[in-house]
Protein backbone atom coordinates (compact mmCIF):
# COMPACT_ATOMS: atom_id res chain seq x y z
CA UNK A 1 0.00 0.00 0.00
CA UNK A 2 1.38 3.19 -0.51
CA UNK A 3 -0.80 6.20 0.43
CA UNK A 4 1.84 8.97 -0.98
CA UNK A 5 0.92 8.13 -4.67
CA UNK A 6 -2.76 9.26 -6.56
CA UNK A 7 -5.31 6.79 -5.87
CA UNK A 8 -6.46 4.29 -8.13
CA UNK A 9 -9.94 4.45 -7.51
CA UNK A 10 -10.84 7.80 -5.93
CA UNK A 11 -15.04 8.39 -5.03
CA UNK A 12 -15.94 11.94 -4.48
CA UNK A 13 -19.51 12.98 -2.90
CA UNK A 14 -21.35 9.89 -4.73
CA UNK A 15 -25.44 10.32 -4.63
CA UNK A 16 -27.45 7.58 -5.71
CA UNK A 17 -31.02 6.89 -4.70
CA UNK A 18 -33.82 4.93 -6.07
CA UNK A 19 -37.21 6.39 -5.23
CA UNK A 20 -37.50 7.99 -1.79
CA UNK A 21 -34.66 5.92 -0.60
CA UNK A 22 -30.85 7.75 -0.60
CA UNK A 23 -29.06 4.84 -0.55
CA UNK A 24 -25.42 7.04 -0.98
CA UNK A 25 -25.77 10.27 0.04
CA UNK A 26 -22.38 12.14 -0.31
CA UNK A 27 -19.83 9.14 -0.35
CA UNK A 28 -16.08 9.12 -0.53
CA UNK A 29 -13.28 6.63 -1.20
CA UNK A 30 -9.66 6.14 -2.33
CA UNK A 31 -7.98 2.94 -2.53
CA UNK A 32 -4.28 3.27 -2.94
CA UNK A 33 -2.39 0.77 -5.42
CA UNK A 34 -1.56 -2.31 -3.68
CA UNK A 35 -4.11 -2.38 -0.87
CA UNK A 36 -7.18 -3.81 0.38
CA UNK A 37 -10.08 -2.04 1.48
CA UNK A 38 -12.73 -3.37 2.88
CA UNK A 39 -16.40 -2.00 3.27
CA UNK A 40 -18.60 -2.95 5.49
CA UNK A 41 -22.26 -1.82 6.50
CA UNK A 42 -25.54 -3.15 7.00
CA UNK A 43 -27.62 -5.03 3.85
CA UNK A 44 -29.00 -2.53 1.76
CA UNK A 45 -26.86 0.45 2.78
CA UNK A 46 -25.43 1.20 -0.63
CA UNK A 47 -22.52 -1.34 -0.58
CA UNK A 48 -23.12 -2.94 -3.62
CA UNK A 49 -24.61 -0.30 -5.49
CA UNK A 50 -21.19 1.73 -5.02
CA UNK A 51 -18.78 -0.67 -6.39
CA UNK A 52 -21.32 -0.96 -9.34
CA UNK A 53 -21.59 2.75 -9.99
CA UNK A 54 -17.64 2.25 -9.81
CA UNK A 55 -17.65 -0.07 -13.43
CA UNK A 56 -20.91 1.55 -14.67
CA UNK A 57 -23.31 -0.57 -14.07
CA UNK A 58 -24.79 1.74 -12.02
CA UNK A 59 -25.27 5.14 -12.80
CA UNK A 60 -24.78 7.72 -10.08
CA UNK A 61 -26.68 10.78 -9.66
CA UNK A 62 -24.44 13.18 -8.11
CA UNK A 63 -20.78 12.86 -7.48
CA UNK A 64 -17.07 11.97 -9.11
CA UNK A 65 -15.41 8.62 -10.03
CA UNK A 66 -12.18 8.26 -10.90
CA UNK A 67 -10.61 5.15 -11.96
CA UNK A 68 -7.42 4.61 -12.60
CA UNK A 69 -6.89 8.56 -13.48
CA UNK A 70 -9.92 8.76 -15.97
CA UNK A 71 -13.25 10.55 -14.84
CA UNK A 72 -15.98 7.97 -15.36
CA UNK A 73 -18.62 10.37 -16.71
CA UNK A 74 -16.00 11.36 -19.43
CA UNK A 75 -15.78 8.02 -21.06
CA UNK A 76 -17.40 6.94 -24.50
CA UNK A 77 -18.69 3.35 -24.61
CA UNK A 78 -14.65 1.71 -26.28
CA UNK A 79 -13.03 3.50 -23.37
CA UNK A 80 -15.33 2.81 -20.73
CA UNK A 81 -15.14 -1.06 -22.05
CA UNK A 82 -11.37 -0.86 -22.02
CA UNK A 83 -11.32 0.50 -18.40
CA UNK A 84 -13.49 -2.71 -17.71
CA UNK A 85 -10.41 -5.08 -18.73
CA UNK A 86 -7.78 -3.13 -15.89
CA UNK A 87 -11.00 -3.33 -13.16
CA UNK A 88 -12.19 -6.94 -12.27
CA UNK A 89 -15.30 -7.37 -10.76
CA UNK A 90 -16.73 -10.81 -8.52
CA UNK A 91 -20.04 -11.06 -7.98
CA UNK A 92 -21.88 -12.32 -4.85
CA UNK A 93 -23.19 -15.34 -6.82
CA UNK A 94 -20.32 -15.90 -9.20
CA UNK A 95 -22.66 -15.05 -12.18
CA UNK A 96 -20.65 -17.77 -14.50
CA UNK A 97 -22.47 -17.96 -18.12
CA UNK A 98 -24.59 -21.34 -17.34
CA UNK A 99 -24.70 -22.62 -20.94
CA UNK A 100 -21.10 -22.38 -21.58
CA UNK A 101 -18.41 -24.58 -20.02
CA UNK A 102 -15.66 -23.82 -17.58
CA UNK A 103 -13.51 -22.88 -20.65
CA UNK A 104 -16.06 -20.79 -22.81
CA UNK A 105 -16.73 -18.75 -19.41
CA UNK A 106 -12.87 -17.59 -19.28
CA UNK A 107 -12.37 -17.40 -23.39
CA UNK A 108 -15.32 -15.11 -23.20
CA UNK A 109 -14.09 -11.95 -21.88
CA UNK A 110 -11.31 -12.29 -24.00
CA UNK A 111 -12.90 -12.04 -26.97
CA UNK A 112 -13.04 -8.48 -27.85
CA UNK A 113 -10.35 -6.93 -26.28
CA UNK A 114 -8.19 -7.61 -29.13
CA UNK A 115 -6.38 -3.70 -28.00
CA UNK A 116 -5.25 -5.53 -24.59
CA UNK A 117 -4.28 -8.64 -25.64
CA UNK A 118 -3.92 -8.92 -29.66
CA UNK A 119 -5.54 -11.18 -31.77
CA UNK A 120 -6.23 -14.61 -29.57
CA UNK A 121 -5.69 -17.70 -31.42
CA UNK A 122 -5.66 -20.41 -28.72
CA UNK A 123 -6.45 -19.30 -25.70
CA UNK A 124 -6.28 -22.53 -23.82
CA UNK A 125 -2.30 -21.54 -22.07
CA UNK A 126 -4.22 -18.42 -20.46
CA UNK A 127 -7.22 -20.09 -19.57
CA UNK A 128 -5.06 -22.58 -17.89
CA UNK A 129 -2.93 -20.04 -16.16
CA UNK A 130 -6.21 -18.93 -15.02
CA UNK A 131 -7.55 -21.87 -13.35
CA UNK A 132 -4.34 -23.13 -11.97
CA UNK A 133 -4.35 -19.58 -10.02
CA UNK A 134 -7.31 -20.77 -8.50
CA UNK A 135 -6.24 -24.24 -8.52
CA UNK A 136 -9.20 -25.54 -10.39
CA UNK A 137 -7.14 -26.88 -13.56
CA UNK A 138 -9.18 -29.40 -13.89
CA UNK A 139 -12.55 -28.21 -14.51
CA UNK A 140 -11.68 -27.31 -17.67
CA UNK A 141 -14.55 -28.79 -19.77
CA UNK A 142 -16.98 -29.09 -17.04
CA UNK A 143 -20.42 -27.04 -16.95
CA UNK A 144 -21.13 -24.82 -13.91
CA UNK A 145 -23.65 -27.01 -12.73
CA UNK A 146 -21.22 -29.44 -11.84
CA UNK A 147 -19.54 -27.30 -9.97
CA UNK A 148 -19.84 -26.40 -6.04
CA UNK A 149 -21.02 -23.27 -4.97
CA UNK A 150 -17.03 -22.69 -3.27
CA UNK A 151 -15.61 -24.00 -7.02
CA UNK A 152 -17.80 -21.35 -9.30
CA UNK A 153 -16.87 -18.73 -6.91
CA UNK A 154 -13.40 -19.55 -7.49
CA UNK A 155 -13.89 -20.04 -11.52
CA UNK A 156 -15.60 -16.66 -11.26
CA UNK A 157 -12.43 -15.38 -9.77
CA UNK A 158 -10.21 -17.07 -12.56
CA UNK A 159 -12.52 -15.58 -15.06
CA UNK A 160 -11.83 -11.85 -13.64
CA UNK A 161 -8.44 -13.20 -13.17
CA UNK A 162 -8.23 -13.74 -17.12
CA UNK A 163 -8.18 -9.58 -18.15
CA UNK A 164 -5.16 -9.51 -15.86
CA UNK A 165 -7.18 -6.32 -13.75
CA UNK A 166 -5.16 -4.40 -12.17
CA UNK A 167 -8.06 -3.46 -9.32
CA UNK A 168 -10.61 -6.41 -8.25
CA UNK A 169 -13.79 -5.83 -6.95
CA UNK A 170 -15.25 -8.53 -4.54
CA UNK A 171 -19.20 -8.35 -3.84
CA UNK A 172 -19.30 -10.41 -0.41
CA UNK A 173 -17.18 -13.29 -1.85
CA UNK A 174 -17.46 -15.60 1.22
CA UNK A 175 -21.37 -15.20 1.50
CA UNK A 176 -23.33 -18.49 1.29
CA UNK A 177 -20.05 -20.38 2.16
CA UNK A 178 -19.07 -22.77 4.89
CA UNK A 179 -16.12 -21.53 7.34
CA UNK A 180 -14.06 -23.97 5.49
CA UNK A 181 -15.06 -22.62 1.79
CA UNK A 182 -14.89 -19.13 2.78
CA UNK A 183 -11.39 -19.00 4.16
CA UNK A 184 -9.94 -21.03 1.44
CA UNK A 185 -11.23 -17.94 -0.72
CA UNK A 186 -10.09 -15.25 1.60
CA UNK A 187 -6.53 -16.69 1.78
CA UNK A 188 -7.06 -17.28 -2.47
CA UNK A 189 -7.71 -13.67 -2.67
CA UNK A 190 -4.47 -12.44 -0.89
CA UNK A 191 -2.57 -14.86 -3.09
CA UNK A 192 -3.99 -13.32 -5.60
CA UNK A 193 -3.19 -9.79 -4.59
CA UNK A 194 0.36 -11.01 -4.15
CA UNK A 195 0.71 -12.65 -7.77
CA UNK A 196 -1.13 -10.39 -9.55
CA UNK A 197 -0.08 -6.88 -7.27
CA UNK A 198 -3.89 -5.81 -7.95
CA UNK A 199 -5.73 -3.54 -5.49
CA UNK A 200 -8.81 -4.73 -3.97
CA UNK A 201 -12.08 -3.21 -2.63
CA UNK A 202 -13.80 -6.26 -0.69
CA UNK A 203 -18.05 -5.93 0.16
CA UNK A 204 -18.66 -7.71 3.29
CA UNK A 205 -19.85 -8.85 6.33
CA UNK A 206 -17.48 -11.44 7.33
CA UNK A 207 -15.79 -9.78 10.03
CA UNK A 208 -13.33 -12.68 9.95
CA UNK A 209 -12.57 -11.97 6.17
CA UNK A 210 -12.31 -8.37 7.44
CA UNK A 211 -9.98 -8.79 9.99
CA UNK A 212 -7.63 -11.47 7.68
CA UNK A 213 -7.76 -9.46 4.58
CA UNK A 214 -8.16 -5.68 5.26
CA UNK A 215 -5.64 -3.09 4.95
CA UNK A 216 -8.00 -0.73 5.56
CA UNK A 217 -11.92 -0.57 6.81
CA UNK A 218 -14.74 1.80 6.09
CA UNK A 219 -17.98 1.56 7.41
CA UNK A 220 -20.90 2.57 5.13
CA UNK A 221 -23.68 3.81 7.25
CA UNK A 222 -26.69 6.37 6.42
CA UNK A 223 -24.93 6.57 3.16
CA UNK A 224 -21.60 8.34 4.10
CA UNK A 225 -18.65 6.60 5.05
CA UNK A 226 -19.20 6.80 8.38
CA UNK A 227 -15.54 6.08 9.62
CA UNK A 228 -12.81 5.00 8.43
CA UNK A 229 -9.20 2.81 9.94
CA UNK A 230 -7.68 -0.06 10.45
CA UNK A 231 -9.18 -3.41 11.40
CA UNK A 232 -7.48 -2.91 15.00
CA UNK A 233 -8.40 0.62 15.42
CA UNK A 234 -12.12 -0.30 14.47
CA UNK A 235 -12.17 -3.09 16.58
CA UNK A 236 -11.23 -1.29 19.24
CA UNK A 237 -13.66 1.75 18.88
CA UNK A 238 -16.33 2.47 21.68
CA UNK A 239 -18.61 4.04 19.27
CA UNK A 240 -21.91 2.32 19.37
CA UNK A 241 -22.47 2.06 15.71
CA UNK A 242 -19.08 0.67 15.12
CA UNK A 243 -18.89 -1.70 18.18
CA UNK A 244 -22.43 -3.46 16.45
CA UNK A 245 -20.11 -4.57 13.71
CA UNK A 246 -17.62 -6.14 15.61
CA UNK A 247 -19.37 -7.60 18.53
CA UNK B 1 -59.83 5.51 -9.88
CA UNK B 2 -58.88 8.97 -12.21
CA UNK B 3 -55.31 8.02 -10.53
CA UNK B 4 -55.07 4.56 -11.38
CA UNK B 5 -56.31 5.54 -15.29
CA UNK B 6 -53.58 8.55 -15.05
CA UNK B 7 -50.92 5.74 -13.38
CA UNK B 8 -51.57 3.13 -16.09
CA UNK B 9 -51.68 5.71 -19.03
CA UNK B 10 -48.27 7.16 -17.75
CA UNK B 11 -46.87 3.29 -17.51
CA UNK B 12 -48.07 2.52 -21.23
CA UNK B 13 -46.23 5.81 -22.68
CA UNK B 14 -43.05 4.82 -20.36
CA UNK B 15 -43.04 1.07 -21.63
CA UNK B 16 -43.75 2.01 -25.16
CA UNK B 17 -40.48 4.86 -25.18
CA UNK B 18 -38.54 1.74 -23.49
CA UNK B 19 -39.47 -0.48 -26.04
CA UNK B 20 -39.06 1.81 -29.08
CA UNK B 21 -35.52 2.99 -27.74
CA UNK B 22 -34.53 -1.25 -27.41
CA UNK B 23 -35.48 -1.30 -31.43
CA UNK B 24 -33.73 1.99 -32.24
CA UNK B 25 -30.56 -0.10 -29.81
CA UNK B 26 -31.02 -2.98 -32.06
CA UNK B 27 -30.91 -1.18 -35.51
CA UNK B 28 -27.70 0.82 -33.99
CA UNK B 29 -25.95 -2.64 -33.31
CA UNK B 30 -27.15 -4.86 -35.96
CA UNK B 31 -25.41 -3.53 -38.80
CA UNK B 32 -22.15 -2.50 -37.21
CA UNK B 33 -18.96 -4.73 -36.63
CA UNK B 34 -18.11 -6.98 -34.72
CA UNK B 35 -20.59 -9.48 -35.78
CA UNK B 36 -21.52 -11.98 -33.34
CA UNK B 37 -21.82 -14.85 -36.22
CA UNK B 38 -21.12 -18.02 -34.47
CA UNK B 39 -23.94 -17.16 -31.67
CA UNK B 40 -25.70 -16.12 -34.42
CA UNK B 41 -26.14 -19.50 -36.58
CA UNK B 42 -26.25 -21.51 -32.64
CA UNK B 43 -29.45 -18.98 -32.27
CA UNK B 44 -30.72 -20.32 -35.61
CA UNK B 45 -30.01 -23.55 -35.01
CA UNK B 46 -31.42 -23.44 -31.44
CA UNK B 47 -35.12 -21.60 -32.85
CA UNK B 48 -35.84 -23.43 -35.71
CA UNK B 49 -34.84 -27.35 -34.18
CA UNK B 50 -37.17 -25.97 -31.01
CA UNK B 51 -39.89 -25.19 -33.21
CA UNK B 52 -39.82 -27.85 -35.98
CA UNK B 53 -41.55 -30.32 -34.62
CA UNK B 54 -43.98 -28.56 -32.96
CA UNK B 55 -44.59 -26.26 -36.68
CA UNK B 56 -45.03 -29.43 -38.18
CA UNK B 57 -47.82 -31.27 -36.48
CA UNK B 58 -50.01 -28.26 -36.29
CA UNK B 59 -49.01 -27.72 -39.94
CA UNK B 60 -50.33 -31.34 -40.61
CA UNK B 61 -53.30 -31.19 -38.10
CA UNK B 62 -54.41 -27.73 -39.69
CA UNK B 63 -54.35 -29.20 -42.88
CA UNK B 64 -56.33 -31.47 -41.94
CA UNK B 65 -58.99 -30.37 -40.09
CA UNK B 66 -59.54 -27.55 -42.90
CA UNK B 67 -60.06 -29.81 -45.27
CA UNK B 68 -62.25 -32.42 -43.13
CA UNK B 69 -64.70 -29.42 -42.16
CA UNK B 70 -65.05 -27.61 -45.38
CA UNK B 71 -65.40 -30.90 -47.69
CA UNK B 72 -69.45 -30.93 -46.41
CA UNK B 73 -69.74 -27.77 -47.47
CA UNK B 74 -68.07 -27.80 -50.60
CA UNK B 75 -69.40 -31.14 -51.62
CA UNK B 76 -73.17 -29.07 -50.79
CA UNK B 77 -72.63 -26.86 -53.42
CA UNK B 78 -70.62 -29.35 -56.01
CA UNK B 79 -67.63 -27.36 -55.60
CA UNK B 80 -64.73 -30.52 -54.21
CA UNK B 81 -62.69 -29.68 -56.96
CA UNK B 82 -62.02 -26.72 -55.65
CA UNK B 83 -60.80 -27.91 -52.49
CA UNK B 84 -56.86 -27.95 -53.52
CA UNK B 85 -57.41 -24.24 -54.75
CA UNK B 86 -58.53 -23.10 -51.36
CA UNK B 87 -56.89 -24.69 -49.21
CA UNK B 88 -53.51 -24.13 -50.63
CA UNK B 89 -54.16 -19.98 -51.52
CA UNK B 90 -55.74 -20.11 -47.23
CA UNK B 91 -52.88 -21.71 -45.51
CA UNK B 92 -50.27 -19.63 -47.84
CA UNK B 93 -51.91 -15.82 -47.35
CA UNK B 94 -52.96 -16.27 -43.86
CA UNK B 95 -53.31 -19.92 -41.74
CA UNK B 96 -49.81 -20.89 -42.23
CA UNK B 97 -48.00 -17.46 -41.52
CA UNK B 98 -50.54 -16.08 -38.23
CA UNK B 99 -50.20 -19.91 -37.16
CA UNK B 100 -46.74 -21.02 -36.91
CA UNK B 101 -45.91 -17.05 -35.89
CA UNK B 102 -48.37 -17.50 -32.74
CA UNK B 103 -46.63 -21.06 -31.79
CA UNK B 104 -43.16 -19.20 -32.34
CA UNK B 105 -44.47 -16.81 -29.83
CA UNK B 106 -45.40 -19.08 -28.03
CA UNK B 107 -42.28 -21.73 -27.73
CA UNK B 108 -39.34 -19.51 -28.84
CA UNK B 109 -40.50 -15.87 -27.32
CA UNK B 110 -41.47 -17.14 -24.48
CA UNK B 111 -37.61 -18.68 -24.57
CA UNK B 112 -36.24 -16.36 -25.00
CA UNK B 113 -37.83 -13.89 -22.24
CA UNK B 114 -37.03 -16.40 -19.78
CA UNK B 115 -33.56 -17.19 -21.06
CA UNK B 116 -32.89 -13.41 -20.99
CA UNK B 117 -34.89 -13.11 -18.12
CA UNK B 118 -32.76 -15.69 -15.70
CA UNK B 119 -29.49 -14.00 -17.28
CA UNK B 120 -30.32 -10.60 -16.16
CA UNK B 121 -31.85 -11.57 -12.58
CA UNK B 122 -28.24 -14.62 -11.66
CA UNK B 123 -26.43 -11.30 -13.14
CA UNK B 124 -24.80 -13.39 -15.73
CA UNK B 125 -25.53 -10.28 -18.37
CA UNK B 126 -24.08 -7.85 -15.94
CA UNK B 127 -20.92 -9.92 -15.52
CA UNK B 128 -20.65 -9.68 -19.73
CA UNK B 129 -21.16 -5.76 -19.17
CA UNK B 130 -18.24 -5.00 -16.61
CA UNK B 131 -16.17 -7.06 -18.88
CA UNK B 132 -16.34 -5.35 -21.32
CA UNK B 133 -18.21 -7.23 -24.28
CA UNK B 134 -21.08 -6.44 -25.28
CA UNK B 135 -24.17 -8.61 -24.12
CA UNK B 136 -26.60 -6.68 -26.28
CA UNK B 137 -24.68 -7.51 -29.19
CA UNK B 138 -24.10 -11.06 -28.54
CA UNK B 139 -27.22 -11.96 -26.74
CA UNK B 140 -30.01 -9.86 -28.24
CA UNK B 141 -29.05 -9.19 -31.72
CA UNK B 142 -28.39 -12.60 -32.57
CA UNK B 143 -31.52 -13.74 -31.16
CA UNK B 144 -33.54 -11.06 -33.01
CA UNK B 145 -31.25 -11.59 -36.64
CA UNK B 146 -32.20 -15.27 -35.84
CA UNK B 147 -35.60 -15.20 -35.39
CA UNK B 148 -36.43 -12.65 -38.30
CA UNK B 149 -34.64 -15.35 -40.57
CA UNK B 150 -35.53 -18.60 -38.99
CA UNK B 151 -39.49 -17.50 -39.12
CA UNK B 152 -39.96 -17.24 -42.88
CA UNK B 153 -38.15 -20.82 -42.98
CA UNK B 154 -40.54 -22.10 -40.48
CA UNK B 155 -43.72 -20.83 -41.67
CA UNK B 156 -42.98 -22.17 -45.43
CA UNK B 157 -42.12 -25.79 -43.63
CA UNK B 158 -45.45 -25.64 -42.00
CA UNK B 159 -47.49 -24.70 -44.93
CA UNK B 160 -46.09 -27.32 -47.25
CA UNK B 161 -46.57 -29.90 -44.29
CA UNK B 162 -50.11 -28.72 -43.92
CA UNK B 163 -50.62 -29.04 -47.64
CA UNK B 164 -49.75 -32.11 -47.70
CA UNK B 165 -52.12 -33.00 -44.80
CA UNK B 166 -54.72 -31.89 -46.65
CA UNK B 167 -53.96 -33.99 -49.95
CA UNK B 168 -54.00 -37.27 -47.39
CA UNK B 169 -57.64 -36.43 -47.03
CA UNK B 170 -58.84 -35.52 -50.53
CA UNK B 171 -56.75 -38.43 -51.18
CA UNK B 172 -58.13 -41.13 -48.68
CA UNK B 173 -61.93 -39.33 -49.27
CA UNK B 174 -62.19 -38.17 -52.64
CA UNK B 175 -59.48 -40.55 -54.06
CA UNK B 176 -57.59 -37.64 -55.60
CA UNK B 177 -54.27 -38.60 -57.16
CA UNK B 178 -50.70 -36.90 -55.49
CA UNK B 179 -50.32 -35.37 -58.90
CA UNK B 180 -53.54 -33.28 -59.69
CA UNK B 181 -54.24 -32.42 -56.19
CA UNK B 182 -50.78 -30.71 -56.53
CA UNK B 183 -51.14 -29.35 -59.69
CA UNK B 184 -54.56 -27.42 -58.90
CA UNK B 185 -52.18 -26.34 -56.36
CA UNK B 186 -49.59 -24.67 -58.12
CA UNK B 187 -51.91 -23.34 -60.76
CA UNK B 188 -54.03 -21.53 -58.36
CA UNK B 189 -51.37 -19.98 -56.57
CA UNK B 190 -49.79 -16.76 -57.78
CA UNK B 191 -46.99 -15.10 -56.75
CA UNK B 192 -48.79 -12.30 -55.02
CA UNK B 193 -50.52 -15.37 -53.05
CA UNK B 194 -46.48 -16.05 -51.73
CA UNK B 195 -44.47 -12.76 -51.64
CA UNK B 196 -46.78 -10.76 -49.24
CA UNK B 197 -46.99 -13.40 -47.65
CA UNK B 198 -43.73 -14.33 -46.76
CA UNK B 199 -42.25 -11.00 -46.29
CA UNK B 200 -44.48 -10.16 -43.65
CA UNK B 201 -43.19 -13.49 -41.85
CA UNK B 202 -40.00 -11.84 -41.10
CA UNK B 203 -42.03 -8.57 -39.70
CA UNK B 204 -43.27 -11.46 -37.35
CA UNK B 205 -39.94 -13.16 -36.71
CA UNK B 206 -38.40 -9.47 -36.06
CA UNK B 207 -41.83 -8.87 -33.49
CA UNK B 208 -40.98 -12.67 -31.91
CA UNK B 209 -36.92 -11.65 -31.29
CA UNK B 210 -37.43 -7.98 -30.52
CA UNK B 211 -40.34 -8.56 -27.64
CA UNK B 212 -38.57 -11.81 -26.48
CA UNK B 213 -35.49 -9.77 -25.92
CA UNK B 214 -36.93 -7.09 -24.76
CA UNK B 215 -38.96 -8.32 -21.59
CA UNK B 216 -35.96 -11.12 -20.86
CA UNK B 217 -33.01 -8.24 -21.17
CA UNK B 218 -35.25 -5.76 -18.97
CA UNK B 219 -36.26 -8.71 -16.50
CA UNK B 220 -36.17 -7.67 -12.49
CA UNK B 221 -38.08 -8.55 -9.41
CA UNK B 222 -35.84 -12.16 -8.92
CA UNK B 223 -37.23 -15.54 -10.32
CA UNK B 224 -40.96 -14.25 -10.49
CA UNK B 225 -39.95 -11.53 -12.66
CA UNK B 226 -38.78 -14.22 -15.13
CA UNK B 227 -41.79 -15.90 -14.99
CA UNK B 228 -43.27 -12.85 -15.59
CA UNK B 229 -40.49 -11.95 -19.07
CA UNK B 230 -42.09 -15.05 -20.45
CA UNK B 231 -45.60 -14.57 -19.96
CA UNK B 232 -45.86 -11.01 -21.24
CA UNK B 233 -43.53 -11.83 -23.90
CA UNK B 234 -45.95 -14.26 -25.11
CA UNK B 235 -49.07 -11.94 -24.39
CA UNK B 236 -47.47 -8.80 -25.96
CA UNK B 237 -45.75 -11.15 -29.22
CA UNK B 238 -49.37 -12.55 -29.96
CA UNK B 239 -50.72 -8.90 -29.68
CA UNK B 240 -48.36 -7.62 -32.31
CA UNK B 241 -48.75 -10.40 -34.40
CA UNK B 242 -52.21 -9.60 -34.99
CA UNK B 243 -51.26 -5.79 -35.52
CA UNK B 244 -48.84 -6.59 -37.97
CA UNK B 245 -51.14 -8.72 -40.20
CA UNK B 246 -53.89 -6.59 -40.26
CA UNK B 247 -51.21 -3.57 -41.44
CA UNK B 248 -49.83 -6.43 -43.82
CA UNK B 249 -52.90 -7.58 -45.59
CA UNK B 250 -53.94 -3.57 -45.66
CA UNK B 251 -51.09 -2.78 -47.36
CA UNK B 252 -50.60 -6.15 -49.65
CA UNK B 253 -54.43 -5.26 -51.35
CA UNK B 254 -53.54 -1.93 -51.86
CA UNK B 255 -50.87 -2.83 -53.55
CA UNK B 256 -51.92 -6.73 -55.38
CA UNK B 257 -55.91 -6.27 -55.05
CA UNK B 258 -57.29 -2.89 -56.04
Amino acid sequence: MSPQTSPVIEIKGLKKSFGNNHVLDGFNLELFEGENLVVMGKSGSGKSVMIKCIVGLVEADAGKINVLGQDMSNLDEEELDYLRTEVGFLFQGSALYDSMTVRQNLEFPLRRHVRKFGVIHDATPLVMDALESVGLAETIDMMPDELSGGMKRRIALARTLILQPKVILYDEPTTGLDPITAKEIISLIQTIQVKYKTSSIIITHDIDCARIIADRMILLIDGVNYVEGTFDALSKSTDPNVCAFFK
Amino acid sequence: MFKAILNNTRSFFIETGQFSYFAGRFFRNAFSRPFEFREFIRQCYAIGNRSLLLVAVTGFIIGLVFTLQSRPTLQEFGAVSWMPSMVSISIIREIGPIITALICAGRVGSGIGAELGSMRVSEQIDSMEVSGTNPFRYLVVTRIWAATIMLPILVLFGDAIAIYGSFLVEYFKGHVSMQLYYNQVFNSLKFSDLIPATIKTFFFGFAIGLVGCYKGYNCRKGTVGVGIAANTAVVFTSMLLFLIDFIAVFITNIFYYN
